[in-house]
């Protein structure tokens, strides 16, 4: 993550953060993304009894990229429940459970294998508070893994969140930094719906400022501005944030002004934030994870002419390529929306 | 049949939750013919005993969840009729505010925890209800009714091999009555009789030949619930019946060639309700206490009925109040 507006940015939020607790002491420290998600699901399981984990391989050595070991070190395979392969059953274990009073969190390493299960979280969780007349209610976290190394190809790469937030009954979240990705698994752990958190594995490394505090973050989006001076919008989402950043670092260089939105929620999604940000530049490109079929980038733009914003250059979208992920490193780097993608589609509009 | 171990209440009890069950889908084959029910209701007529007998061993806090083919459970789990036809009519006053209708049909309130149509998907809710109860040792069990169409799905492989990996008091109870929609069974599955299939994922087993004799349903699941309580583990049984009408709607479906009205008569003079009343006609409980009870249940039916008639539609707004 490039450092400049963005950690002022994050300074801003914990100091509000702060403010907004009291004013008890804070202790920020700099964490990884995956220790900070790490941290979360273990503060979470010390506070609340009724939250447990379970998942293929949660107790394994490597622990889900180091997610669950310290909470199965401290909490035993009774909460931290090592699954057979059974996606599908696995979510609806979570949910009865969620249904006799447990707050389950179920992990699955990679997105692409939530497709086994979206009869239970399609069709079950997302639809039994509401066809229960508002009687159950169903927190249950599904937390996953989006991917994009090299070598691992067309069935372990997928982006869902698009094909995921079609559905009313079910929050979607994507944490871009380690900042948002703790506070995401916390609230979304404290959510009485379904939540789907989806990490991003190129992000698991990276470090940003993470107060040592339980805390939670609103399913909203994060906007980096440059005080109403921007000349276009840049919303990104999960890993291409940190593109977006770079684009804007070198958007600067020829005095174009980007202010970034970190969508960080896709559903609900905070069109608002969006919204009033084009309403002054004009211009927006939607930097997605996914494919463009059916996308984020659609339903902002949809909404965005539906509030009669105006633009004063067509909107773009950046994308995955509209094939499955080749598996060659030597097809990939066309594959995947760049930095360069980005600054390419804002001078266009120049 | 053999003079009775049972005590008369429970022979009293166990027809009348069956006859409950049988009067009020028959006031909905009538509701329906009327025009009030906007909605593919999937009659239970002829499985009545499976639901009874099961939901007889059972306490009031454990817990059950049931297919499509709900109305039975509903009702013998202790469902409130009122708001079970309320619901089937879309009311407001329906036992899920008629956001499930007559296949989410289900009450938590009375341990009816969910009704889900998608075939077997409702199976692994009773795992993880199971699995809630063992880790907050609540002593209560989870009972998940299904069909044996039910057993051809992933879902309920992997129900069973997790509860019993896991050790979780999950009672499997499969209404195998022959048919999944119209297709037979052996044109599913390599055999019409299903258990020997699950014994080996180390779970009990139990076949009752005749899932119409309720006391054989009551006695196999006394058995099954005492497993399941006490040692933690799961029990699968088997009990054949056989659904009387069509697969869904409110008449009979013999002309579609799919089954014999032949086999269907069978199953009519092994009518679960007739076979009780029989019984304890055999076992001296007086004709007059019977007929007592009977009439007690059309009026409570009737009762219902207008309850439900008379009940508010929603309004446009119910649409997103959740």
């Amino acid at each position: 993550m490039p450092q400049g507006l963005h950690s002022i940015v994050r300074h801003q939020q914990i100091a509000s953060f702060l403010m907004n607790n009291d004013k008890r002491l804070v202790t920020v420290r700099k964490l990884k993304y995956k220790e900070a998600a790490t941290e979360a699901l273990l503060q979470a399981m010390e506070r609340d009894p009724s939250i447990f984990l379970l998942g293929e391989g949660v107790d394994n050595i490597r622990g889900v990229y180091g997610h669950t070991l310290p909470a199965y070190e401290k909490f035993g395979p009774s909460r931290v429940i090592d699954t057979p392969l059974s996606e599908n059953g696995l979510t609806g274990f979570a949910v009865g459970a969620a249904l006799n009073g447990m707050r389950p969190v179920l992990i699955h390493q990679r997105n692409d294998f939530m497709l086994l299960t979206m009869d239970q979280m399609m069709n079950q969780a997302a639809k039994l508070r509401y066809i229960s007349g508002g009687y159950h209610k169903v927190p249950i976290v599904i937390l996953s893994f989006v991917a994009r190394k090299a070598g691992e190809g067309a069935q372990h790469t997928h982006s869902l969140q698009s094909v995921f937030a079609h559905f009313p009954g079910i929050k979607v979240v994507m944490p871009s930094n380690a900042y948002s990705v703790k506070g995401s698994i916390l609230a979304a752990i404290e959510d009485d719906d379904p939540v789907i958190v989806l990490e991003h594995c190129a992000l698991l490394e990276e470090s940003d400022f993470v107060p040592e505090e339980y805390y939670t973050l609103p399913f909203k989006s994060e906007i980096f501005n440059c005080d109403g001076l921007s000349d276009v919008t840049i919303v990104a989402v999960s890993a291409t944030v940190a593109n977006a950043f770079e684009a804007r670092n070198e958007l600067i260089k020829k005095n174009i002004f980007a202010e970034v939105i970190d969508i960080h929620s896709i559903n609900p999604l905070d069109i608002d934030a969006i919204a009033s940000s084009v309403s002054i530049t004009g211009r927006l490109v939607v930097v997605d994870t996914g494919w463009q079929m059916c996308g984020i980038g659609g339903e902002i733009i949809s909404r965005l002419i539906e509030k009669s914003v105006h633009f004063v250059s067509p909107p773009k979208r950046i994308n995955m390529a509209p094939v499955p992920c080749p598996a060659s490193h030597h097809l990939l780097k066309n594959y995947h929306p760049t930095t360069e993608n980005i600054i390419n589609a804002v001078l266009e509009m120049f | 049949m053999m003079q009775s171990d049972y005590s008369p209440d429970l022979l009293k009890k166990l027809y009348g939750d069956m006859l409950r069950i049988r009067r009020t889908e028959e006031k909905l084959i009538e509701l329906f013919k009327a025009g009030h029910i906007k909605a593919p209701v999937h009659l239970s007529i002829g499985q009545e005993a499976v639901a009874v007998g099961v939901m007889a061993a059972l306490q009031s806090q454990d817990k059950i969840v049931s297919t499509h083919r709900c109305h039975g459970h509903y009702l013998a789990k202790g469902g409130d009729i009122g708001k079970m036809i309320a619901e089937i009519l879309g009311k407001t006053t329906g036992c899920c505010h008629g956001r499930g209708g007559t296949m989410h049909l289900f009450d938590d309130k009375v341990g009816h925890v969910v009704s889900a149509p998608l075939v077997g998907a409702s199976i692994s809710f009773a795992v993880g209800i199971a699995l809630a109860s063992k880790m907050k040792k609540e002593n209560k069990i989870a009972v998940a009714f299904f069909g044996d169409g039910a057993v051809e799905e992933g879902i309920f492989w992997e129900s069973l091999n997790f509860s019993s990996v896991h050790g979780l008091p999950v009672i499997f109870v499969c209404e195998n009555n022959l048919y999944a929609t119209h297709s037979y069974i052996l044109n599913r599955q390599p055999a019409d009789e299903i258990v020997s299939r699950i014994s080996s994922h180390n779970v009990k087993t139990f076949r009752v030949e005749n899932g119409n004799n309720v006391l054989a349903v009551f006695e196999i699941a006394e058995e099954a619930v005492y497993e399941a309580r006490t040692f933690n583990n799961p029990v699968f049984i088997e009990a054949c019946t056989y659904r009387l009408k069509e697969h869904w709607g409110v008449g009979e479906d013999w002309d579609l060639g799919y089954r014999s009205r032949e086999e269907g008569e069978k199953w009519m003079n092994n009518c679960p309700i007739n076979n009780l009343r029989n019984f304890m006609e055999e076992n001296g409980i007086p004709e007059q206490e019977i007929k007592y009870l009977e009439g007690l249940i059309e009026l409570s039916v009737e009762h219902a009925t207008r309850f439900a008639l008379n009940s508010p539609a929603p309004a446009d707004s119910e649409l997103f109040n959740e």
